[in-house]
């Protein structure tokens, strides 16, 4: 199950980066988790920043490598700290081509 | 539009493409192909159009199924025979893809009525196994200045041209007007390899799929040619002919023409 929010520019735990959108793909597995990056990439604009939170292990590293062979750039790749519930990871993408 | 989980996963394989992805899905999804003939070729590509989700397909055949399609015309079952062709292809594409809307048609196309059937099609993907058909469709198409894939098949062989009007050659180019009736037997005089059409038909649907998502080379100016028997496809250069009667510098072909039927057995 997979839900997306609006974010207003809210700075995040690490590098500072403020994602102009996040996608929550908890619960998804591979290729889904490149496919709805994908299709919320098409959907912003050139320089904007995608967040996604997956908890699908391959996706950390399925996701961002398919979604550089596409031109985009991965900003950052970190694993959160749940507490309690499975380790779940978040990948931040600019957008860099349209 | 935004996809339903339904079509992510149904179109994930084209999503993920980067010459496709969303935005070529999405514009599958609001395309319209018309197709002649829902026989050997027809089939096979309807089926993948409709698979890849091609929003509107047309379909026209006048002809009822038959024992002696079922070797090769996909769409069709055995409880169909005796049932229209057009109908049994639109009970068969639709289940396979909801998100396809299909148009039967069953009256044969003529001079009179083909204009008006295929005007709002995107591309139209001639699958027909007779000359007056044929050149009815390629004029029309011409005349419209519609896309038009064209394919046909004989015993082992089968060729695939894309015609753009105005940017490449037609059919008539190529032929300029039909051989005399009798001179070339059908496909009931002269057996097909059931196969056969289902490799030329996808050929022709892969062509029909570039077009509309704007990818790829076509075959503009080209015959591929195909032998099943020897296994080899070649292709030939085909040229613009200046002197064309329909898509020439000066044609003569204004209207369209109904050319005598050359067999009475429709297939």
């Amino acid at each position: 199950m997979s839900s997306i929010t609006k974010k207003a520019s809210s700075p995040s735990a690490s590098g500072g980066l403020s994602p102009n959108k996040t996608i929550n793909l908890k619960g998804e597995v591979c290729p889904y988790t490149f496919v709805k990056t994908k299709l919320a990439l098409e959907e912003m604009s050139v320089g904007e920043v995608l967040e996604v939170i997956v908890d699908h292990e391959p996706a950390v590293e399925n996701v961002p490598r398919s979604i550089q062979n596409e031109g985009q750039k991965v900003l950052a790749v970190e694993k959160l700290n749940d507490t309690g519930g499975a380790t779940t990871w978040r990948l931040v993408i600019k957008k860099e081509k349209d | 539009m935004d996809f339903s989980e339904e079509q992510i996963k149904r179109y994930s394989r084209h999503i993920i493409l980067p010459e496709v992805g969303g935005r070529g899905q999405k514009k599958l999804l609001k395309s319209k192909v018309f197709l002649v003939g829902a026989g050997g070729l027809g089939c096979p590509a309807a089926y993948y159009l409709a698979a890849a989700g091609v929003g509107k397909l047309g379909i026209a055949d006048g002809d009822d199924v038959d024992h002696s399609n079922l070797q090769r015309q996909i769409l069709h079952s055995t409880k169909d025979v005796g049932y229209p062709k057009a109908l049994s292809a639109k009970a068969t594409l639709e289940a396979l893809n909801p998100d396809v809307e299909v148009v039967p048609f069953m009256h044969r196309l003529n001079s009179e009525n083909i204009m008006d059937i295929i005007k709002d099609y995107d591309v139209i993907l001639d699958g027909s196994d007779n000359f007056p058909t044929r050149y009815l469709v390629n004029d029309a198409c011409v005349l419209l200045k519609k896309p038009l894939s064209h394919g046909s098949i004989f015993r082992f062989e089968g060729q695939v041209t894309t015609i753009l009007p105005g940017e490449g050659p037609c059919y008539r180019c190529l032929f300029e007007s039909p051989p005399p009736p009798g001179m070339v037997p059908s496909c009931q005089e002269a057996g097909v390899l059931g196969v056969l059409p289902g490799v030329i038909g996808v050929i022709q649907a892969t062509e029909v799929i570039k077009l509309l998502l704007g990818k790829g080379q076509l075959l503009k100016g080209q015959l591929l040619l195909y032998n099943a028997f020897t296994m080899e496809f070649k292709k030939v250069k085909i040229r613009w002919n200046p002197q064309c009667p329909v898509c020439g510098e000066n044609p003569t072909i204004k209207e369209l023409v109904d050319y005598q039927e050359f067999c009475q057995v429709h297939f």
